[in-house]
């Protein structure tokens, strides 16, 4: 029945319902961009001619002055490169040591893997204000002179590094376990009989097998630090030290002076994260629900 | 990769499901024996040192939150931590204009999210899982948001709510002066113009979870209830939401955490001002603020702590044991 119900339902011409469905969610896309294209369509006007003749006005002159001018005038091409020094690290170690919990935990030890586990994602799911306040004072206390530019742990790039990998590995750890546990073990065993060191065991058997979910976690992790706010805006005191999300607040009251150099500003902060986004999106979609406990 | 969209893996082929785990401990201890000292090692720098780590920033912290919560202490030298009992507690409930409300922001915020922007969310989902044309573009429209931080979502929406410039009062004709309408200053109003930006990233990402959830759902069930006669409504109804369930648990609870961690959003509108309290805020504020009182915002904390606790807990256990039967 449902064979031949099937072909016949898609040769089926026009059906009023779907074109119906189809200008609905045509609609709801378009609502739902709106917010985005209107900030572009305000970024690309000269302030001169939106002061004028109002915002919602048929544009005489569209240009990316105001893009090169938010970009120039912030010296914003230093806040990513304080990005990339944070984000980069953060994600390899992330990844890095998150896989090292889930092979211990999936290979090795059935009786701690439980309650390891569950300390890590419970971790991971907590609002970070609930730790703020004795972080950022461990922070404070935390003297390493020659180290880091501060001398401390407060306001340097290495403490934005750990809070990251501390507070991501939970959700990783998490994923990269449940996957570790769905290879079939006769592989390390075979592996460990011939004498493999367990180095090896990880490193040159397991890892490459897990390069799906690695990948998945790589896009999501290089989003989320890069998109984090709350850490650098509490933990960094220095402006001049910020990553580039957290630097936009300061930026825009400093040199975005009207609407439009605000609307390009943030846009160009947005860019990055779209481009991740449309390259990576199978991976993004899938490392999201592949642990769907994260909020 | 579509095997694993649901939370737990699944596990290899051909392991048994059931009685695992006496055969899975004998392999173990048979790793273990076969391991040499260097070995041992290993294993041991590499269960601990991100164990210490996540445990020392994440676990230590938030119990020294608690420990804190009790004292008063100017962050100087160890010494000078003085306990003061339930003070901290009590000055919170009965003396801070700003709890309350900060506490009832955070429950609409929860309301909201789990009202509005969740059910349209599945709404979206279940039409897109209809195999329609553009499905991919529909998508990447709805989801946009979720991918591009809450800062710069703060900024766009700034622009459509500022009462001279922004979209909504140009259109409107409420940006001449004595018609202003003020999204963002107004008590009244600028909780709810955030929450229309919070409910619009929400959507996006409730509708990614709900996909996931509806792509697991065995088709002849939907085949069944065609058979039977039963119309759209219906087979959700009957058929398609009750096998949702471990999604709509993953949902709950994102959607609580999403309302204890909001925070960028607000602070970017208008950095938590009347009308826009949140606990978060308040811990924040206290920290970067003028006057730092260390105690006082570890209480704050703790109430979040508590909270959110309450909500991780159940659920962890509950999906760890429904994992430990698998």
């Amino acid at each position: 029945m449902s064979t031949i119900t099937v072909p016949l339902k898609r040769r089926a011409p026009v059906r009023p319902a779907r074109v119906l469905l189809h200008v609905f969610l045509a609609g709801t896309a378009l609502a739902w961009l709106a917010p985005l294209l209107w900030a572009v369509f305000s970024a690309l006007r000269p302030y001169s001619e939106t002061s004028t003749k109002g915002y919602v006005s048929w544009p005489d002159r569209l240009s990316l002055a105001n893009f090169t001018n938010a970009f120039t005038q912030s010296d914003m091409a230093h806040y990513f490169g304080n990005t990339l020094l944070i984000a980069v690290p953060a994600v390899l170690l992330t990844l890095f040591l998150s896989s090292c919990v889930a092979f211990y935990v999936s290979r090795f030890d059935f009786r701690l893997n439980l309650a390891l586990l569950l300390v890590f994602t419970a971790g991971n799911l907590l609002p970070q204000q609930v730790i703020i306040t004795p972080l950022y004072r461990l922070y404070l206390l935390t003297d390493l002179p020659g180290i880091t530019a501060s001398g401390k742990l407060y306001d340097s790039a290495l403490g934005l590094v750990l809070i990251h990998v501390a507070f991501q590995s939970g959700f990783c750890a998490f994923v990269l376990s449940n996957y570790m546990r769905s290879l079939p073990h006769e592989l390390t065993e075979a592996a460990l009989v011939d004498g493999a060191s367990v180095w090896r065991l990880y490193w040159q058997i397991t890892l490459p097998l897990c390069r799906p979910a690695m990948a998945a976690l790589a896009t999501l992790l290089s989003i989320w630090i890069y998109n984090d706010f709350f850490w650098a805006l509490v933990l960094i005191s220095t402006g001049e030290n910020m990553p580039i999300t957290s630097a936009l607040n300061n930026l825009s009251g400093q040199y975005f002076t009207d609407p439009n150099l605000v609307a390009a500003g943030a846009l160009l902060t947005a860019i990055p994260t779209l481009v991740v986004y449309f390259a990576l999106q199978r991976q993004f979609v899938s490392g999201l629900t592949l642990g769907s406990a994260k909020g | 990769m579509t095997t694993e969209t649901t939370t737990p893996a699944p596990r290899a082929a051909d392991e048994p499901p059931a009685g695992a785990t006496p055969r899975a401990k004998r392999r173990a201890s048979g790793h273990l024996r076969l391991l040499t000292r260097r070995d041992r090692v290993t294993l041991g720098l590499m269960a601990g040192v991100p164990t210490v780590l996540h445990v020392l920033l994440v676990w230590v912290t938030a119990l020294a939150s608690i420990a804190l919560a009790f004292t008063t202490w100017d962050g100087i030298g160890f010494d000078s931590i003085k306990w003061v009992g339930l003070d901290n507690f009590r000055q919170l409930f009965a003396d801070n204009p700003q709890f309350w409300p900060a506490v009832e922001h955070n429950v609409i915020w929860f309301a909201v999210l789990i009202v509005i922007p969740t059910p349209f969310g599945l709404f979206l989902a279940v039409q897109l899982d209809k195999r329609i044309r553009f499905s991919r573009v529909y998508q990447t429209a709805y989801f946009l948001p979720v991918v591009i931080s809450m800062a710069c979502i703060g900024f766009v929406w700034q622009l459509v709510y500022n009462p001279d410039t922004g979209l909504i009062n140009s259109l409107i004709g409420a940006n001449r002066p004595g018609h202003y309408i003020d999204w963002i200053g107004d008590p009244d109003l600028n909780l709810w113009a955030v929450l229309v930006a919070a409910s619009w990233r929400h959507t996006g990402y409730m509708m990614i979870l709900y996909l996931a959830g509806l792509k697991s759902v065995d088709p002849s069930l939907r085949e069944a209830a065609a058979l039977d006669g039963a119309n759209e409504w219906q087979t959700f109804r009957g058929v398609i939401f009750p096998t949702l369930r471990p999604t709509n648990t993953v949902v709950l609870v994102v959607t609580i955490i999403e309302a204890l961690r909001a925070f960028d959003l607000v602070f970017v509108f208008n950095k938590g001002a009347q009308g826009t309290e949140l606990l978060s805020i308040l811990v924040t504020n206290n920290i970067i603020g003028e006057s730092s009182r260390i105690g006082y915002g570890s209480a704050i904390a703790v109430v979040l702590l508590v909270i959110s606790l309450a909500v991780i807990i159940p659920y962890l256990i509950a999906t760890f044991r429904k994992e430990r039967r698998a």
